[in-house]
């Protein structure tokens, strides 16, 4: 047993040597960091976002270029400049975001660039004959006749590994597998990967949940803003310990949800029979919902089941094609965004990069955007240049920004510090309503953790929130209520959060169950909708 | 200074240092005597008092449409109308200097009004377009600027012609209209207080005012703008009236400052040079003036080589050029800040 340890440490699959990568922005995303993955290991690479994670998985990849460093792969050292490098030399990736052809099918996908051919035709038969072999092989089954776009977000993980095991991988780096998938799905991943291992394959698995990490991998290394903290057998460190390395600290992992209040407080948004069609597609029927004052809405579903219309319909940014949208008791539908801020409303958007701040500018005039036309930073006319940077400062003081001054560009800041302008932008106005559209995603565990502190503080004092995740764990420890979306419709709502199960919250999200929409309705509004 | 602010400026001397290697390049493999030709271009300006204000006076009209382009682009709007704008400008304070009878400074404000009347105008009408039917304002005002050209030579043949002279020009505006010359020796006159208000007053709209903030954020990244609540639409068209009204006020400075009866036969090309400068200024406005004093020397260099040596003027459009593709070219020297990034990012990390 020993001997055999040693052979393996002695020869290690993979070994990334003094990586150091700095951004044009002058972010260091990798310091000098060495990294080491044993051949048939299932390695967890952890860490806060922004910690470097994926930038050191993109440099093996050959997606970005190193600055200084160099990388071994079974002791011999190799140069890796491009996605088409890092194949030849056994690398696969899976990414966050799926780089797949939504229009073709399953086995097209999978073959796409290494095609079966029968004279100069392709061969669609050989290449349906091969994605069920290779899906049998590794326990990991696909239909490949269907076409991406109507397969689920589960199903299409299985064919960006499919596509990188056909292609030789030996090595497989899996960039947050679970973050888009329900708790079934991820079940079923688990077990993939752990066959996967038994025939040998080497799997690094970048993630940011700790209980997934305990469960599947043999060692796991943490990095903490851009420099490697440690390696460490699974079995001999815990939860706490791993992520006290991530943060440098203590941290409660357990974000407490506001208490419930005495009486209910009273009505502060109203959706009635939301109806929202795109692109010919009905991505919202009618939906109904109302958050009262201080309580959480929490809305839990897969991502893509008509959460971010419904978020774009009650802040005016798109339109709505039928139904009603309340704020404090004032006509919200079909208002500009301007207009519905006005009545109280506040919206922490799920893309910060697009919707949530101008990167260029600074972040003062980032602050101001939603108030730079009322005191004390404005008469109504001209700027008041000194109020403007007193507010930065005094923002960045409450909020703990940081960064060497309010007239930094925003976009030279960390993901974490960016949602923190956006977070405090939006929470400093005394809003009546927040709408919070993914509030923690991607950004650090210490940046989640006041994130989830000041929404609970604005709903103690009085404000009603709404709060949409697809992660399920932050909207069942925040929510006092939550609702499930599934394909554009609310299939089920509970009014109590404390006790609910994960994995019958996961059958609804799945569309296997749901409740009667008139029962949905009824509980949530004390009555019909008509 | 910030590090970027540095880069840029940085970029913008190299750009100009490149562009200027190149066109000895070009006088070298042309002239008979490079030498002596490149010596004139580049001294020139500076050889008569007569040519110094020549260069300084042919930095005016390039100030306002630089400003006028500067204000369309911050707002993220490519109007390329001020061409247009600037011609009709000069065309209505033509007639208001012909056609009213008032006392001396009265009559100049007038006419200045009627020159931002007829450019606001320009502005407004593919700036509705865009908020409106979201047409291209880059097409519209492209197109216009044809229309702005045949209505003014219409206007001025068939209604403002003097029919005395001999050529196609206007009737003279009338002395109390006029912007005074300070010398006798140079044409600078007055027109050059009017642009360093105009310079004062765009960058207070861009940079102190609610409606300039809302024009930048909408420039920045008009989603945030229209997630932030800003009516994005109304700045587009607001941009588009005064950018507009700046680059017809470059028209009627020049009209009352240096002709004094119109007598253009074809679009004089300021808008244009105006999109170089505000590139070259970043779109701020204080940065303006610098850029147009800059581009006048070189078109005044050019004329001097020209009329002495055996270069033809010409070859500052290669010059131009070189500086705009380097200027803009996001990756030129990006490599260079990269190593800069690097050291100092290792400097930091030895020091702490």
């Amino acid at each position: 047993m020993r001997v055999q340890a040693e052979l393996q440490a002695a020869s290690p699959i993979l070994l990334m040597k003094g990586i150091t990568k700095v951004y044009p922005n002058g972010l260091v995303a990798n310091s000098n960091v060495t990294f080491e993955v044993r051949k048939g290991e299932i390695h967890a690479l952890v860490g806060e976002n922004g910690a470097g994670k994926t930038t050191l998985m993109k440099v093996l990849f050959g997606l970005e270029k190193p600055d200084e460093g160099s990388i071994f792969i079974k002791g011999r050292e190799v140069r890796i400049s491009s996605p088409n490098d890092a194949i030849k030399h056994g690398v696969g990736m899976v990414h966050q975001h799926f780089m797949l052809a939504p229009s073709l099918t399953v086995a097209e996908n999978i073959v796409l660039g290494a095609e079966p051919t029968r004279g100069i035709w392709f061969d669609r038969k050989q290449a349906e004959l091969m994605c069920r072999e290779l899906g049998e092989k590794y326990g990991l089954p696909v239909g490949p006749s269907a076409k991406i776009k109507d397969v689920p977000v589960g199903i299409r993980q299985r064919v960006e590994i499919l596509k990188a095991l056909l292609r030789g991988s030996e090595i497989l780096v899996l960039d947050e597998p679970t973050a888009v998938l329900t708790p079934q799905e991820t079940e079923e991943l688990f077990e993939a990967l752990k066959s996967l291992k038994e025939m040998g394959h080497t799997i690094i698995f970048i993630s940011h949940k700790l209980r997934e990490v305990k469960e599947l991998s043999d060692r796991v290394t943490v990095m903490r803003s851009g420099v490697l903290v440690g390696t460490r057998d699974t079995g001999q460190v815990t939860v706490e310990e791993i992520s006290r390395m991530m943060v440098g600290r203590d941290v409660v992992l357990r974000p407490l949800r506001p208490k419930a209040q005495e009486a209910p407080g009273e009505v502060r948004l109203v959706v009635k029979n939301l109806n929202v069609v795109r692109d010919s597609t009905h991505v919202l029927r009618d939906v109904s919902l109302q958050v009262r004052a201080g309580e959480i809405l929490g809305v839990a579903g897969v991502e893509g089941n008509g959460q971010a219309e419904l978020v774009e319909a009650i802040t005016g940014l798109s339109p709505v094609d039928r139904g009603e949208v309340w704020v404090c008791g004032q006509d919200a539908t079909g208002k500009s965004p301007g207009e519905i801020r006005n009545m109280g409303l506040s919206h922490i958007p799920q893309d910060r990069m697009v919707f949530g701040v101008a990167s260029r500018a600074s972040i003062a005039e980032n602050l101001i955007s939603t108030r730079y036309n009322k005191q004390p930073v404005s008469n109504g006319f001209s700027l008041d240049i000194k109020a403007i940077s007193g507010l930065g400062r005094e923002l960045m003081g409450r909020f703990e920004i940081k960064a060497s001054s309010a007239q930094q560009p925003v976009g030279t800041l960390s993901g974490g510090n960016i949602q923190k302008v956006v977070v405090a932008r939006e929470f400093s106005t005394e809003p009546k309503v927040i709408i919070a559209n993914q509030p923690t995603r991607g950004i650090d565990i210490g940046a989640t953790e006041s994130v989830h502190r000041y929404l609970v503080e604005a709903t103690e004092s009085g404000t009603a929130v709404l709060l949409v995740s697809a992660d399920l764990t932050e909207v069942m420890s925040l929510s006092n209520k939550l609702i499930v979306m599934y394909e554009g419709q609310v299939v089920a709502y509970f009014d109590e959060v404390e006790g609910l199960d994960e994995e019958e919250i996961g059958l609804y999200m799945l569309g296997l169950k749901r409740q009667e929409p008139d029962e949905v309705a009824t509980s949530m509004m004390g009555r019909p909708v008509e | 200074m910030t590090r970027n602010t540095w880069f840029e400026l940085l970029r913008t001397g190299v750009a100009i240092a490149v562009a200027l290697l190149i066109g000895f390049v070009v006088t070298w493999l042309v002239s008979e005597s490079p030498g002596e030709a490149f010596g004139y271009f580049l001294k020139g300006p500076f050889t008569s008092i007569r040519r110094l204000g020549a260069f300084l006076e042919a930095a005016v009209p390039l100030t306002f449409t630089g400003l006028a382009v500067s204000l369309v682009f911050s707002a993220g709007q490519f109007n390329m109308g001020a061409e247009g704008h600037f011609f009709i400008g000069a065309v209505a304070a033509t007639a208001a200097g012909i056609f009213f009878d008032l006392p001396p400074v009265i009559h100049t404000l007038v006419c200045l009004a009627a020159g931002m009347a007829a450019g606001a105008i320009g502005g407004f009408i593919p700036g509705i377009l865009k908020a409106r039917w979201n047409a291209s304002e880059l097409v519209a005002s492209l197109m216009l600027n044809y229309v702005f050209l045949k209505l003014g030579m219409y206007l001025i043949t068939y209604h403002l012609r003097d029919p005395s002279a001999g050529a196609l020009v206007s009737l003279p505006l009338k002395e109390t209209s006029w912007l005074p010359q300070f010398t006798r020796t140079t044409k600078l006159h007055a027109g050059i207080l009017v642009m360093f208000l105009a310079v004062f007053l765009c960058y207070y709209f861009l940079y102190r005012t609610t409606k300039g903030y809302e024009a930048r954020m909408t420039g920045h990244n008009i989603s945030f703008a229209r997630y932030s609540g800003i009516p994005v639409l109304s700045v587009m068209l607001l941009v588009q009236v005064l950018g507009g009204a700046v680059a017809g006020l470059g028209g009627a400075v020049e009209m009352l400052g240096i002709y004094r009866r119109f007598q253009w036969q074809a679009s004089p090309g300021y808008g244009f040079d105006g999109v170089i400068i505000a590139i070259l200024a970043r779109n701020n406005p204080l940065l303006v003036p610098v850029a147009a004093v800059f581009l006048a020397y070189l078109r005044v260099g050019a004329d001097v080589m020209a009329l002495y040596a055996d270069v033809s003027a010409e070859m500052v459009s290669i010059i131009q050029a070189v500086i705009i593709l380097l200027v803009t070219a996001e990756a030129f020297l990006a490599g260079y800040r990269h190593r800069l990034t690097l050291k100092e990012v290792k400097q930091r990390a030895s020091a702490s």
